[in-house]
């Protein structure tokens, strides 16, 4: 009798267990870590223990954090910033992804191909004229210029990924619409843009984490501490002679939380849409 | 499919109203990146060719492809793209190698599957700079969580961040742990994809599991890894967080850099711009030559030309 393609063995699924169990351990190791250091007391942060729920855990650190450190401040700079980017970033790439996926038009395939080339770029290639360019214009150390640039980086991805998405949503509900009188414009925005809501929530995501998680930009264009985002404001608990392992973690963990629960949330549409576009052709 | 898509497109076309409208959906985002990506990318073809430093930052002037000769002739520049191109292959063959078999072995039945991939791919969700440092203080030689496993169970330590290639081992280790997820979950959407009767039929003509593996999966699995394998290429050999904030920026003196993080340094700590732009001039070239040989050879984008 053949056995079914996906079954294993009563061996090869002990192996099987023991390797993802191996594995899962690896990727989780480092956050338990940083979990773990954040509960520390305020004068055990450098012991050489390895114990996962340290002796006598305490919430000082995030106390600390949130009371005694500009962290509220850092966290407001950021959820400007990253909602900006995110209401921008969605704007351009439904309305870009639905050209590129509806329409043939001259440029068409040199835009798309040109966004492909742009993550090849090495980031001080944009960095450093954007730098120049910025003082030139007084837009230095200003929200602006981070917006602007922050929106421009998951755009290639996004307007991409959203193409792909339009790309499987029959173009006959569009006619359908227009027949009965609607404008392009309104079959787009009424009648696709709702079907394409997994594929627009993948977009908010990632424009989203491009602003969260950025540091190297933030890096060259901000100087002044009360702008700082809060890749900046940790990297701050790291370079000061004596690191502040506690307050790091604890930042650490409350950035990551956020980001971490959504993007596992969403993981079952991620995987689609990134594999969509390869798998159909 | 495919032509069925084309002929939805021709027949939007001949609307007419459509070119308009498609210049008009496209236009902000094309505005947007010609600001922040075309503009700035032209403005570093100039500086590449200028005298551009810190003591001539705004009456610089050109000077010919003399950056270029500079960078060139730099053993550094060598010596970096050896340590560069050393960085990503090693990557890429980790997370393509763990990335793949965590697949197959999740693509299997087994118990306990949805929590194994939520949990795995954990080092994606986390952004990059936290791992990044969080990974440094765990390779922190006295109180870091590496060396004191290293200790209890094997009894030594490892200088990691005080010696070249100690270092180098540490982002490396940093990179694979938050690689291998995005190749974990493009493999496993790949393989949902390879219809169960494939392999029944190889089962019946008495095929082994290498041979299946080999004839079945891998030219099934090709399409979907051939551009995520690209990408990763791409990012990997531009990955600037993982090696300046482990390295905390080329530590020790400078050794641990790949060309992106020299790049920056040259720019940002030493005000040298138009070297730095003819330098990022070349890193861009290599990956531009590198991709388009790869992806024609593969024909991964055919559909972009459709």
């Amino acid at each position: 009798m053949p056995k079914k393609p996906r079954d294993l063995t009563f061996k090869g699924k002990i192996g099987a267990h023991i390797v993802l169990v191996l594995f899962t351990l690896f990727a989780i190791y480092p956050v338990l870590r940083v979990i773990s250091i954040s509960l520390r007391p305020g004068d055990r942060l450098l012991t050489k223990s390895l114990a996962i729920i340290p002796a006598n855990a305490s919430l000082a650190s995030y106390y600390k954090l949130f009371f005694e450190e500009p962290f509220l401040r850092w966290m407001m700079n950021s959820l400007v910033i990253s909602f900006a980017v995110t209401v921008v970033g969605v704007a351009l790439a439904a309305t870009a992804g639905y050209a590129f996926s509806r329409y043939q038009f001259r440029g068409r395939n040199f835009s798309l191909i040109g966004l492909i080339t742009t993550q090849m770029f090495p980031v001080t290639m944009l960095l450093l004229p954007l730098f120049i360019m910025l003082i030139k214009l007084g837009l230095y150390d200003s929200y602006f210029g981070l917006i602007i640039a922050y929106s421009a980086t998951a755009l290639p991805f996004t307007v991409w990924q959203m193409k792909g998405y339009y790309d499987t949503i029959p173009y006959s509900l569009e006619e359908a619409a227009m027949i009965d009188g609607a404008s392009p414009f309104y079959a787009f925005y009424r009648i696709v843009l709702p079907l394409a809501l997994p594929a627009l929530a993948i977009t908010a995501l990632f424009s989203f984490m491009a602003a969260w998680s950025e540091y190297l930009v933030a890096a060259v264009l901000l100087q002044n501490r009360s702008l700082f985002t809060l890749p900046l404001g940790l990297k701050l608990f790291q370079s000061n002679m004596e690191v502040a392992w506690g307050l790091y973690s604890a930042g650490a963990v409350i950035v990551s939380i956020p980001v971490v629960v959504i993007f596992i949330l969403l993981s079952r549409w991620l995987i689609s849409g990134l594999t969509l576009g390869s798998v159909k052709g | 499919m495919k032509s069925a898509i084309r002929n939805q497109k021709s027949k939007i076309d001949r609307s007419g109203k459509g070119n308009r409208l498609a210049y008009l959906y496209t236009s902000p985002a094309l505005i947007i990146m010609s600001l922040v990506v075309l503009y700035p990318f032209v403005y570093n073809v100039v500086i590449s060719f200028s005298n551009m430093n810190l003591s001539h930052f705004l009456d610089w002037r050109l000077k010919g492809p003399q950056n270029y000769y500079d960078v060139l002739s730099d053993h550094q520049f060598w010596y970096f793209l050896y340590k560069t191109v050393l960085w990503t292959v090693i990557n890429l063959v980790f997370h393509v190698g763990i990335g793949v078999y965590l697949a197959l072995l999740l693509n299997k039945d087994l118990k306990g599957k949805t929590i194994y991939r939520t949990l795995l791919i954990l080092p994606w969700a986390v952004p990059q700079y936290i791992t990044a440092l969080t990974w440094r203080g765990m390779f922190n030689s006295e109180y870091g969580a590496i060396n004191l496993l290293t200790e209890q169970f094997l009894g030594f330590q490892i200088p990691w961040l005080s010696t070249e290639w100690g270092a180098f081992t540490a982002c490396l280790i940093t990179n694979i742990w938050l690689g291998f997820p995005f190749m974990m979950i493009i493999a496993l959407g790949g393989l949902q994809s390879i219809p169960n009767e494939l392999y029944e039929a190889a089962d019946m003509d008495g095929a082994n599991t290498w041979h299946k593996f080999r004839n079945i999966t891998v030219p099934l699995l090709k399409p979907v890894m051939v551009p995520a394998i690209t990408l990763g290429v791409i990012w990997t050999f531009n990955n600037f967080n993982v090696v300046w904030l482990v390295s905390n920026g080329g530590e020790p003196s400078d050794t641990t850099h790949i060309l992106v993080s020299w790049v920056y340094k040259s720019a940002f700590t030493y005000f040298r711009m138009g070297y730095a732009a003819a330098f990022s001039m070349i890193i861009f070239a290599i990956l531009f030559v590198f991709s388009w040989r790869f992806i024609k050879r593969t024909k991964a984008t055919e559909n972009v030309y459709a």
